[in-house]
């Protein structure tokens, strides 16, 4: 599918959509929205970019191998869920929260940390499976 | 907060399987890394069970939401002595997979599951809440699903297909079950719906979700008329993967029910019944089965339905007697399944078969390993003081002062065939002459691995095999560990004020 339409586009909503997902991360806690709706959105900015200009291209954007942000998400989440026990003698996955308000993203806590991971985890996930998919297509 | 010590079992394995995931192409130093992590849980699982051993049962609130309303994590004896039996179990597999299962299927992330199947366990026997016992019922069935298909030969995969097809329809159950427990009751936390249940005035609302309970559990554990998938699929895996699947994934099934039975269904007759039937044909299928098989892991696959059958009897006469007979037959069954299908790998390394009818002299040309299965094998059997005995000898006097003769008669059937089956294992297996053996070039054999790789063959196998006798020989510590936990199971109001801490 290698038609001038999409690949204009695609250059486009790339990093909009990529903003989007950021967008849809943050605003997860109360909202709708969170780390795994995030990642799927995130995915879907590179499966496009892939369909436009080609799967090597999309490689090339990302650097990694996708698969190598599985571990780091789920790394990223077990962080957040270990760390009332470890430092606050809490059970673990207790909500711990900073005090004060940063702008964008309000007030911080593990759970951002855990939607964090979530999101890096699935974006890993569907695209090792998209991309071997499409590689043997 | 002390009391977080329960969930570090939990904690260390889905460390360790994510640390194995960023070694995904170095196959060695997973190896290294899982061997380190299964010792790391060992000391783990020792520590909570003496805590729970000084301490009674203890509560832990995940994310410090009060029950019923948050999901807990209740370490009693009963679990703590599961995890512990997890740990022996998960180290000794790991260590034999290490050696004997090709690098070619190890490169497909096995460890990393592993470790996610060891997270699953641990976290079913903890949990106190129903639903999070069905969450981890599928983290077990997933990542025993990617082990039993790891490899991708035909035969594995037809086996796999029925494992996934009849656990997949056991899980809907299952969730069936919890639907209708949670609309009779309005709460999922196991300790909150026994005491909420017995408000409820429809008796046969309450049956009907008992018999789905039931269902679920029995297709988990192998139970009469459920139990076909388990000796079409246990023999297909590598038997480091069988043995763990043996020692520990119908014995979670047997924990659910004992749960059930003991906290929300207790002294229901319908379903004490049903269990005594269900226990005396589930022997007996199991005890025939293996009587007529020739290959020694289908024969094993079938004795673990027959002592399955040992263990649900048990749960069916429920007084302090029978419990107590369970628990101690379910601390030996783990460590004795767990061991049979790792002798069952060690006899394939030794004669590229499994066929009782090829294999003959493994007592003459290896001695010191044929006496180590001798001690494996009499456990089984429970030739007196070996561990098979003594938790016979509570299930025996319980049946017998409450006149349930038919489980009475299925204990001793099911006891002698075991005893008929290991005495044809020896026969033809240890004594005969070694027939003519078909062998393709490529084939390793036993004797031409380097002495370290004979060590790590036969170093689960000892190991396990000490942990046995020690079951035998210090049959009293283990007699009044259970008897604790009987007592705690019988008088579950300790349990429910430990979780709801009136």
């Amino acid at each position: 599918m290698k038609t001038l339409i999409l690949k204009t586009a695609s250059d486009i909503l790339l990093p909009v959509l990529l903003l989007f997902s950021v967008f849809i991360l943050l605003r997860g806690h109360y909202l709708p929205g969170g780390g795994f709706v995030g990642g799927l959105i995130a995915a879907i900015a590179f499966v496009l970019d892939a369909f436009a200009n080609g799967l090597e291209n999309s490689r090339k954007i990302i650097k990694i191998h996708p698969g190598f942000l599985m571990p780091l998400g789920l790394l990223i989440s077990f962080a957040s869920a270990v760390t009332p026990v470890f430092f606050q003698d809490l059970p673990f996955m207790t909500g711990l929260w900073a005090s004060g308000h940063i702008p964008v993203i309000g007030k911080i806590g593990s759970a951002l940390f855990f939607d964090t991971g979530v999101y890096f985890v699935v974006v890993g996930v569907s695209l090792t499976i998209i991309f071997t998919i499409s590689e043997n297509a | 907060m002390s009391e977080n010590i329960i969930t570090y079992p939990l904690i260390v394995h889905l460390f360790f399987s994510i640390i194995l995931m960023f070694f995904w192409n170095k196959v060695k130093v997973q190896k290294i890394v899982t061997i380190i992590g299964n010792f790391v849980a060992l000391g783990v699982a020792i520590a909570v069970f003496i805590f729970t051993w000084k301490n009674g049962t203890h509560v832990v609130n995940a994310g410090n939401w009060e029950a019923p309303f948050g999901i807990v994590f209740v370490g009693d004896m009963l679990s703590a002595t599961l995890i512990l039996l997890t740990a022996i179990a998960g180290l000794s597999v790991s260590i034999f997979s290490v050696i004997s299962i090709i690098n070619a299927r190890l490169r497909f992330g096995f460890f990393s599951v592993y470790h996610f199947l060891l997270l699953g366990l641990n976290g079913a026997f903890l949990t106190g809440d129903m639903f999070n016992l069905y969450v981890w019922f599928e983290i077990i069935i997933i990542s025993s699903f990617v082990l039993i298909s790891i490899g991708g030969e035909k035969n594995q995969l037809e086996g796999a297909v029925k494992y996934f097809t009849l656990n997949f329809f056991g899980s809907l159950i299952f969730l069936t079950a919890l639907g209708v427990i949670y609309g009779l009751t309005g709460t999922l936390n196991m300790a909150d719906v026994a005491v909420k249940i017995q408000q409820v005035d429809n008796q046969i609302l309450i049956d009907v979700c008992a018999v789905l309970f039931l269902t679920a559990f029995a297709i988990k554990s192998a139970v009469f008329p459920l139990n076909f998938w388990l000796p079409a699929s246990y023999h297909t895996p590598p038997s480091a993967v069988s043995a763990i699947f043996a020692g520990l994934l119908t014995k979670v099934g047997v924990y659910a029910l004992i749960r059930m039975m003991t906290l929300i269904f207790p002294h229901d007759v319908f379903l004490m019944n049903v269990l005594l039937v269900l226990s005396v044909l589930t022997i007996i299928s199991g005890s025939f089965g293996a009587i007529i098989q020739n290959n020694i892991r289908k024969v094993f696959s079938f004795l673990i339905i027959c002592h399955i059958g040992f263990m649900i009897g048990g749960l069916g006469i429920f007084n302090v007697l029978a419990l107590t007979g369970v628990i101690f037959y379910l601390i030996h069954d783990i460590i004795v399944k767990t061991n049979l299908f790792l002798i069952g790998g060690l006899i394939y390394r030794l004669k590229s078969t499994t066929n009782m009818k090829n294999i003959g002299g493994l007592y003459k040309s290896y001695p010191k390993i044929s006496l180590l299965l001798l001690i494996v094998l009499f456990s089984l059997v429970g030739v007196p003081p070996l561990s098979g005995f003594w938790p016979k000898i509570s299930l025996f006097l319980s049946s017998y002062s409450t006149e349930n003769y038919w489980y009475l008669g299925a204990l001793i059937l099911g006891s002698f065939i075991t005893l008929i089956v290991v005495a044809k294992i020896w026969s033809e297996v240890f004594w005969k002459n070694q027939p003519e053996l078909k062998v393709s070039k490529r084939f390793i054999f036993f004797d031409k691995l380097y002495p370290i790789q004979k060590w790590q063959f036969v170093t689960p196998i000892v190991l396990l095999a000490l942990f046995s006798l020690y079951i035998g020989f210090g049959a009293e510590h283990i007699q009044s560990l259970s008897e604790r936990i009987a007592e705690d199971l019988y008088n579950s109001q300790n349990y429910i004020d430990a979780v709801l801490k009136p």
